[in-house]
């Protein structure tokens, strides 16, 4: 692993608001935060110039699809990982839809090596809840926790653990090991052949609604479930209203749930499928302007606790179709910071202290992850994100780290940059360029 | 107009232009003239994704007789069907050089995302649940040819509207052309949102039917039954279905529709469709005028081109 030697050198990091608080300087030593004041000198440490940049903890994904092993055309760990950098993520977990899915030791043990191997992101795999996604037969869940992978969040996603039984023993078996089950809440019968939200644009559409109550009626479920057990639930993906009041009633009742929301989910709207075009074809489907509000809002109180991406990379094809039979997700790796502060911070919703909570502090909390979400502090491991909030850029697919180009915001202004990345002290990006 | 792909997308200019065009066209060709060479040295494809002999012979008769060259892509038997993407379809057809592409399909938006693959004009003939623009400008052109107006006129239409690319495409050019439309079928069969569309909404056919002028009558397939839109076939017929003595309490003059193809015993029964009232037959004469109108305005001559013919 090139990346640990380079480790061993020093940067000194001037003039980075921390959080978005005054300037400060940052000395990065050994891959740990040695020291932090203002005109900090230090003649081995390599300056890097972050006037008027934000320094946020290094971002934490809960939810990423790396597409390896299987889908090795849309995304590779390697491929995804430098993503993931580009982006101003240190760690991303990887779900368990791969083919062969990451439902055993031995193949959560492959996608954390390659993580390991890549070098420009830590790669945390998720376990699979059931064999194959199966829905009927648990997986291995405590090989899985006590691999070298040290999986701690379990998922089907892309299936939802219907079976309320089978869901009500997931909870209840990875208490053993501080687990936590995400699910993907998506209630199947109500959502055979669905395409897009319910509603006004899907009945105009002839398209097959995908409604909202399928997706708060399993919330509500697995809250409750969760409460009688005692144990952990997240929630991937809130989409409607709906949902963000659910969540707000069973955390007042102490149940023991987190949530997460995607970027597009916090922008965009069900109004763009009037093109027919499936780049915005997405499962959860985008919903309406209610919503979006429901769900900014519910970011902003802690109702929902972080943003997740859930980076889906498709090849070209699989998205030039007619919208049935096109591939469902978008990337989000690489634009998830700019739309979030789009969304949350230039709307005033959200400080950037706020940020470095939802996008990474609370995501490695949930995660079980030692090592990232911490705060930028003196002895801390130097996972380290800067960020330039008043740049504008243009969305370039064929321009991004990833293998997939399969974004819906190309075209689209959108506000920031990522400078640069620091893992444990060793740039993956510097001046925006991926190391 | 470039394209056809949503009866929504006509004002109510355009509209009549087409309807107008169409009667005009039908009127030349009553008099003997059966084809015009208006669309001479243009190439029309049918590509047709979905079995619909009715409706891809409507359309090759109505380009034959504007003399345009047609040529039929059926998905059958071809590239198509073994796996080439609508993209490559839509490339090869460019390369042939399409003027215009009548293209019937299983997946709704699929006459749009062709619209952005080739040059030619672009004609909705289906596209899953979504729209079929020119069987609601031929469901219009034949009111209006019956009842003298469609203005005002209260049109019923009857089935499964969820699932009904007809009910959608009549809702919108029925209200573009000033008719009031009701719509009536099992709760279970009507789009959630359809509070929000420009028409009215019943579950009690016998409350509609003697208020209505026209009564448009949509397939409904006995299938539905397995996902739960309705208990029984025969429940559904007894409910919904047009059977002769709901017949006898139309209103005098009141005309009854039906897009084809017909499940008699089902949504109409024989005798029903059968009738004087029954417009069935002169729905399927006027596609064709209505599908020439449309080709001639779409891929198109002038204005006076048409009035040149046969007089
Ligand atoms: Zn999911």
């Amino acid at each position: 692993m090139h990346k640990t030697l380079e480790a061993e050198s020093a940067y000194l990091i001037r003039g980075a608001r921390i959080a978005g608080g005054d300037p400060g300087d940052i000395l990065i030593r050994d891959g740990v935060i040695a020291d932090i004041g203002t005109g900090l000198t230090a003649d081995d440490a390599e300056p890097v110039d972050a006037e008027g940049l934000i320094a946020l903890p290094g971002l934490v994904d809960l939810h990423t699809h790396l597409r390896e092993p299987g889908r090795e055309d849309a995304e590779t760990v390697a491929s995804g990982a430098r993503a993931a950098a580009m982006g101003g993520y240190t760690a991303v977990h990887a779900m368990a839809n791969t083919d062969p899915v990451a439902d055993t030791a031995g193949v959560v043990e492959q996608v954390w090596r390659l993580g390991r191997e890549s070098g420009h992101c830590d790669v945390q795999p998720v376990g699979a809840v059931t064999r194959g996604l199966d829905g009927r037969h648990l997986a291995e869940l405590g090989a899985m926790a006590d691999s070298v992978a040290r999986v701690r969040v379990f998922s089907d996603d892309g299936m939802c653990v219907s079976d309320a039984l089978l869901m009500r023993r997931a909870l209840e078996y990875v208490k053993a090991f501080d687990g936590v089950v995400a699910q993907h809440a998506q209630e199947p019968r109500l959502t055979e052949g669905a395409q897009m939200n319910e509603g006004v644009v899907s009945d105009r559409l002839g398209l097959t609604g995908w409604p909202a109550v399928a997706e708060e009626a399993i919330i509500a479920r697995d809250c409750l479930l969760t409460e009688h057990v005692g144990s952990r639930l997240h929630v991937c993906h809130v989409s409607t209203k709906g949902s963000v009041q659910i969540l707000r009633w069973a955390k007042g009742r102490g149940c023991d749930v987190t949530a997460e929301v995607t970027p597009h989910h916090l922008l965009l709207t069900d109004e763009l499928a009037e093109t027919y075009d499936p780049i915005y074809k997405v499962n959860p489907p985008l919903r309406t302007a209610e919503d979006v509000h429901a769900l900014r809002e519910g970011l902003a109180d802690g109702t929902i606790d972080c943003v997740a991406t859930d980076h889906a990379p498709h090849p070209i094809e699989a998205k030039e179709a007619e919208w049935a039979n096109a591939a469902m997700g978008m990337v989000g790796l690489e634009t998830a910071l700019s739309v979030v502060q789009h969304t949350m911070v230039d709307t005033g919703m959200l400080d950037w202290a706020g940020v470095a909570d939802r996008m990474s502090i609370a995501p490695a909390r949930i995660g079980r992850l030692t090592g990232h979400g911490r705060p930028i502090a003196v002895g801390e491991p130097a996972n380290v994100t800067l960020y330039d909030a008043g740049a504008k850029r243009d969305i370039d697919p064929a321009a991004m780290a990833s293998k997939s180009r399969n974004t819906p915001y190309q075209g689209m202004r959108v506000p920031g940059r990522v400078v640069a990345t620091f893992l444990r002290g060793a740039p993956t990006v510097l001046k925006g360029k991926i190391q | 107009m470039r394209h056809l792909l949503s009866a929504g997308d006509l004002t109510r200019d355009e509209a009549v232009l087409v309807l107008d065009t169409a009667a005009e066209l039908a009127r030349i060709s009553g008099r003997s003239v059966k084809k015009f060479p208006t669309l001479r040295g243009r190439t029309v494809v049918n590509l047709f994704y979905e079995d619909s002999t009715r409706t891809r012979t409507s359309f090759e008769l109505a380009a034959k007789r504007m003399s345009a060259d047609v040529i039929n892509f059926s998905a059958k038997g071809s590239s198509v069907s073994k796996g080439e993407s609508l993209k490559d379809t839509a490339l090869t057809l460019q390369a042939m050089g399409a003027d215009g592409v009548v293209i019937r399909h299983g997946s709704a938006g699929s006459a749009h995302r062709l619209a952005g693959w080739v040059d030619g004009a672009v004609l909705n003939a289906g596209d899953g649940t979504h729209e079929h623009p020119t069987q609601a400008l031929l469901d219009v052109y034949t009111m209006r040819e019956r009842m003298g107006r469609v203005d005002g006129l209260r049109v019923a239409i009857v089935g499964d509207i969820l699932h009904s690319r007809v009910a959608r495409s009549n809702v919108l050019l029925l209200h573009t052309l000033g008719a009031e439309v009701t719509l009536v079928a099992p709760p279970t069969l009507m789009p959630v949102s359809v509070p929000t569309w420009p028409c009215a909404v019943s579950y009690d056919l016998d409350e509609v039917l003697p208020k209505s002028d026209v009564v448009m009558m949509l397939r409904v397939q006995a299938e539905r039954m397995k996902d739960a839109f309705f208990p029984t076939a025969r429940e559904y017929s007894r409910r919904y279905g047009l059977d002769r003595d709901r017949f006898a309490r139309l209103q005098d003059g009141a005309i009854v529709m039906h897009p084809g193809p017909m499940v008699r015993g089902m949504e109409i029964s024989a005798e029903v469709a059968d009738s004087a009232r029954s417009t069935v037959n002169e729905q399927v004469t006027n596609g064709v005028s209505v599908r020439m109108a449309v080709l001639y305005l779409l891929l198109g001559g002038s204005g006076s081109a048409i009035g040149n013919q046969g007089d």
